[in-house]
C-alpha cells in the first residue's frame, strides 16, 4: 500500500504539469486540458488528505469540483468556439484586445 | 406687541420698493436708457418716502402706548429653541429713521441724477444706490439682531462697491478695501455681541431682549454686551480708534458721501447704540466708554479738518466730529438729543456734501480748496445753500444745528461735568472755523482757480433744486426739538420717550432754565468766534498769510494735524506692513514652496505612475497566469519562512 504522501506527490507532479503546461503552450485547448490538469492535481490532494485525516469533507469537495470543472469546461469549449468562428485561430497570444 | 393693521401693514413695502428698483435696475438697467433708470431708481425711493410720512402721520395718530409695531414676513430658520424670522419694527425711533433716510435718499437719488449724467455706468450706480437704501431701510426697520445684522452687513457692502465704483481707479480700490475690512473689524465684535444676547436671553428679538435686559443680565454680562455691540458702531460710524476708513471713502462720488458716508449708514452706529440702550444703561462702564470715544474722535476729527486742503475731506472729517458728538450724547444718557442730532445732522451734512459736489463739478473736478475762490457769482444757488449748511453745521442759533447740539451740550453738562462741555464748547468753534474756512475758500475771496478751468459748469436745476429743499430742511428741522428753555415743547425727546426708558443713575432735566441758557450763548459765542476767525484769516483783504506764518511757527503740530494724527501712518506699520509681511511669507515660503511641491509632488507620482502600471495590463492570458504563480510562489515562500 502506498503512503499518503505519495499520492499528495501525483497530485503536485500534476498540477506542477498543468502550470507549466499553461505558461508554455498557446493553443487554447490545450491551456484548458492543462487547467483540468490542475484541478484533478488539487482534487488529488483533497483526497489523500482525507485519507490520512479519515474526513469525507475533502471527497465531497472533490465531488463538487469536479461537477464545476465539467460545466466549466463546457462553457469554456462553447466561448472558444465561438472565438475561432470570429478570428480562425487558437492562439492565446493573438486573443489579446482586453488590455489597457 | 401690536400687530400690524391698516397702513402698517405695508410697512413691508417701505424696504422693498427699494429693492425693486435695485432689482429692475440690475437685470435691466443696460437695456432701458438712462431716463428710464433715473424714473426708476428716484421713483422707488420717492414712492418709499411718500410711504414714510404717510405711515408717520398714522404713527402719530396712535396712542402713546400703542406705537410699538412689529410686523412678520416669514419664519427664516427655525432650529430648536432658535428661530430667526424676518421680521419689521416700528416704533418711534425707527420710524423717525425711516423718513430721514427715505427722505434725503430721495433728495440725494435726484441729484445723482444730474450729477452722474454723463457716468456710462449710470445704471450701475442707481443699482447699488438703491440697493443701499434697501439695507439702510431693513437696518433701522429690524425687529431683531439677525435682520438688523443682514442691514447691517448690507450696507457695508453696497458702501464697498460704491466707494469703488470708479474701480480702475488704484485709489478707489484700495479705499473700497480699506473701508470695508475696517468697518468688518467692528463688525466682528457686534457678531460676537449678538451671539451673547442669545446666549443670555435665548432670543434675538428686540421686543423680548430689551425689556427684560435689566432682570436677565449681571452688570458685567451687560458691560461686555454694550461694549461689543459698541465695537460693531465704532467701526460703522468711523470712531477712533477705527475712523480712518471714512476720510478715505471720499474717493466715492459725491452724492454717495453724501448719502452713505455722512447722512445714514455712518449715523447706523448711533443707531444702534441708541436701540440697544436698555442694554447701555445698566452699564455704567459701557456708557462712559461711549462718551470718551465719542469726545476723543469729536476732537481729533475736529483738529484736522482744520488743516487739511481737500473739500470732501474736510467734510468727511466733520461727520466724523459730528458723529463723536451723537456718541458723547448718547454716553452721557441723552439718547434722544443724539438721536435729534443725528437728523439734523443728516440734512445740513447731504446739503454740504451736494453743496462741495457742485462746487467739484462747476471746477471740473476741482477737490483743493486752495485752488477755488470767487465762486459766489458763478454758482449762486450752491452758494446760498452751502451757506444755510454751513451755518446749520456751526451751531448759529435758529438753525437746526444749533438746537441738537446743544441738546447734547446741555446734557454733557449736567450729566458729564464742567470739563467735558468746555472741551465740546471748544470743538463747537473749531466746527465752525473748519466749515467757514472751507466756505470762504470756495466761495469768497479772490480767484485761485486752476488756469484750465476756462468756464465754470453750472449745475442743472435737478441738482439745485434737492440742494434747496435739503437747505429748507437744514434750516428749520431744528423745530422739531426746540428746548423748553426757549418755550419750545421739546417734541422730538416726548415722541422718542417711549424707546428710551428713563435712566436710573441720570437725572436729566435738572438744570435750570436759566444755566441753560447760559450754555447756548456760550456755546453760540464759540461757534460765532469760529466764524469770526475764518473771516478774519482767509476774506478780510492782507490775512491770508497769517495761517502761513502760523503753520511755520507750529510746524510739528501743522504736521502732526495734516497727518491726521498718524493714525493711518501706525496702522500701515503696526498692521498693514505685518500683515503684508506675514502674507508674503505664507505665499512664498509656505504656499508656493511646501504645500504647492507636495500636491504637485503626489499628482506627478500619479501621473508617473499612471503611464507604468497599466503597461501590466498586456492582454496575455499567459502572462497573467505567471503572475499568478509568481504571486502563489511568494505567499508560499512566506508562509513558509
Amino acid at each position: 500500500m502506498l503512503a499518503a504522501n505519495q499520492y499528495l506527490m501525483v497530485g503536485v507532479i500534476l498540477f506542477g504539469i498543468g502550470v507549466i503546461g499553461f505558461l508554455t503552450r498557446r493553443n487554447v485547448i490545450v491551456l484548458l486540458m492543462c487547467i483540468e490538469l490542475m484541478i484533478n492535481g488539487a482534487g488529488l490532494a483533497f483526497v489523500s488528505f482525507c485519507r490520512q485525516t479519515g474526513s469525507l469533507d475533502g471527497q465531497v469537495f472533490v465531488l463538487f469540483a469536479m461537477v464545476i470543472a465539467a460545466v466549466e469546461i463546457a462553457v469554456a469549449l462553447s466561448i472558444v468556439l465561438l472565438v475561432f468562428r470570429n478570428r480562425a485561430t487558437l492562439d492565446v497570444d493573438e486573443m489579446e484586445v482586453l488590455k489597457w | 406687541m401690536v400687530e400690524a393693521t391698516g397702513l402698517f401693514s405695508k410697512l413691508w413695502l417701505v424696504p422693498a420698493l427699494p429693492l425693486a428698483g435695485a432689482l429692475f435696475n440690475c437685470l435691466l438697467g443696460r437695456q432701458v436708457s438712462n431716463f428710464v433708470v433715473s424714473i426708476v431708481a428716484c421713483g422707488s425711493i420717492g414712492l418709499a418716502a411718500v410711504l414714510s410720512l404717510l405711515l408717520f402721520n398714522s404713527f402719530l395718530k396712535l396712542p402713546v402706548e400703542q406705537r410699538h409695531i412689529e410686523l412678520c414676513m416669514y419664519n427664516w430658520i427655525p432650529s430648536g429653541d432658535f428661530v430667526a424670522p424676518i421680521d419689521l419694527l416700528l416704533d418711534p425711533l425707527s420710524m423717525v429713521m425711516i423718513t430721514m433716510v427715505s427722505g434725503v435718499s430721495f433728495l440725494i437719488h435726484v441729484y445723482s441724477v444730474g450729477y452722474m449724467s454723463r457716468d456710462e455706468s449710470f445704471a450701475r450706480y442707481f443699482f447699488y444706490l438703491n440697493l443701499f437704501v434697501f439695507f439702510m431701510l431693513l437696518l433701522v426697520l429690524a425687529g431683531n439682531f439677525k435682520v438688523l445684522y443682514i442691514g447691517w452687513e448690507g450696507v457695508g457692502t453696497c458702501s464697498y462697491l460704491l466707494i469703488s465704483f470708479l474701480y480702475h481707479k488704484h485709489s478707489a480700490a484700495r479705499a473700497g478695501l480699506k473701508a470695508f475690512v475696517v468697518t468688518r473689524f467692528g463688525d466682528f465684535f457686534f457678531a460676537l455681541g449678538i451671539m451673547l444676547v442669545f446666549v443670555q436671553f435665548k432670543s434675538i428679538y428686540f421686543g423680548e431682549v430689551l425689556p427684560r435686559a435689566h432682570e436677565v443680565l449681571t452688570p458685567v454680562m451687560a458691560t461686555w454686551i454694550a461694549l461689543l455691540i459698541f465695537g460693531g458702531a465704532v467701526g460703522k460710524s468711523a470712531q477712533v480708534p477705527l475712523h480712518t476708513w471714512l476720510p478715505d471713502a471720499m474717493e466715492a462720488p459725491t452724492p454717495v458721501s453724501a448719502l452713505i458716508h455722512a447722512a445714514t449708514m455712518v449715523t447706523a452706529g448711533v443707531y444702534l447704540v441708541a436701540r440697544c440702550y436698555p442694554i447701555f444703561q445698566l452699564s455704567p462702564t459701557a456708557m462712559s466708554t461711549v462718551a470718551v470715544i465719542g469726545l476723543l474722535t469729536a476732537v481729533i476729527s475736529a483738529t484736522i479738518a482744520l488743516v487739511n486742503n481737500d473739500i470732501k475731506r474736510i467734510l468727511a472729517y466733520s461727520t466724523v466730529s459730528q458723529l463723536g458728538h451723537m456718541f458723547i450724547g448718547l454716553g452721557v444718557g441723552a439718547p434722544a438729543a443724539a438721536i435729534f442730532h443725528l437728523l439734523t445732522h443728516a440734512f445740513a451734512k447731504a446739503l454740504l456734501f451736494l453743496g462741495a459736489g457742485a462746487v467739484i463739478h462747476a471746477l471740473h473736478e476741482e477737490m483743493d480748496i486752495r485752488r477755488m475762490g470767487a465762486l459766489k457769482g458763478h454758482i449762486p444757488a450752491t452758494f446760498w445753500t452751502f451757506l444755510v449748511g454751513a451755518l446749520a453745521m456751526a451751531g448759529i442759533p435758529g438753525l437746526a444745528g444749533f438746537f441738537s447740539k446743544d441738546a447734547i451740550l446741555e446734557a454733557s453738562f449736567t450729566n458729564g461735568g464742567v470739563l467735558l462741555w468746555l472741551i465740546m464748547v471748544v470743538t463747537a468753534g473749531l466746527t465752525a472755523f473748519y466749515c467757514f474756512r472751507l466756505f470762504f475758500n470756495a466761495f469768497l475771496g479772490e480767484k485761485r482757480w486752476d488756469p484750465h478751468v476756462e468756464e465754470v459748469h453750472h449745475p442743472a436745476p435737478v441738482m439745485t433744486i434737492p440742494l434747496m429743499l435739503l437747505a429748507v430742511l437744514a434750516a428749520v428741522g431744528g423745530y422739531m426739538g426746540v428746548p423748553h428753555a426757549l418755550g419750545g415743547a421739546d417734541r422730538i425727546s416726548s415722541f422718542l420717550a417711549p424707546v428710551f426708558p428713563p435712566a436710573h443713575h441720570t437725572d436729566g432735566g435738572s438744570s435750570s432754565k436759566s444755566l441753560e441758557i447760559i450754555l447756548m450763548v456760550v456755546s453760540s459765542l464759540s461757534a460765532l468766534g469760529g466764524i469770526s476767525l475764518a473771516y478774519f484769516f482767509y476774506v478780510m483783504p492782507g490775512n491770508r498769510e497769517i495761517p502761513e506764518r502760523l503753520r511755520q511757527t507750529f510746524g510739528g503740530i501743522y504736521d502732526a494735524l495734516s497727518n491726521g494724527w498718524y493714525f493711518d501712518k501706525v496702522y500701515q506699520v503696526v498692521f498693514v506692513d505685518r500683515f503684508m509681511g506675514a502674507a508674503n511669507f505664507f505665499w512664498q515660503a509656505v504656499d508656493t514652496s511646501v504645500l504647492d511641491m507636495t500636491v504637485r509632488g503626489l499628482a506627478g507620482l500619479v501621473l508617473g505612475g499612471g503611464a507604468v502600471v497599466p503597461r501590466l495590463q498586456t492582454g496575455l492570458v499567459r502572462w497573467y497566469a505567471l503572475f499568478m504563480v509568481a504571486g502563489a510562489v511568494v505567499i508560499m515562500g512566506y508562509l513558509f519562512l
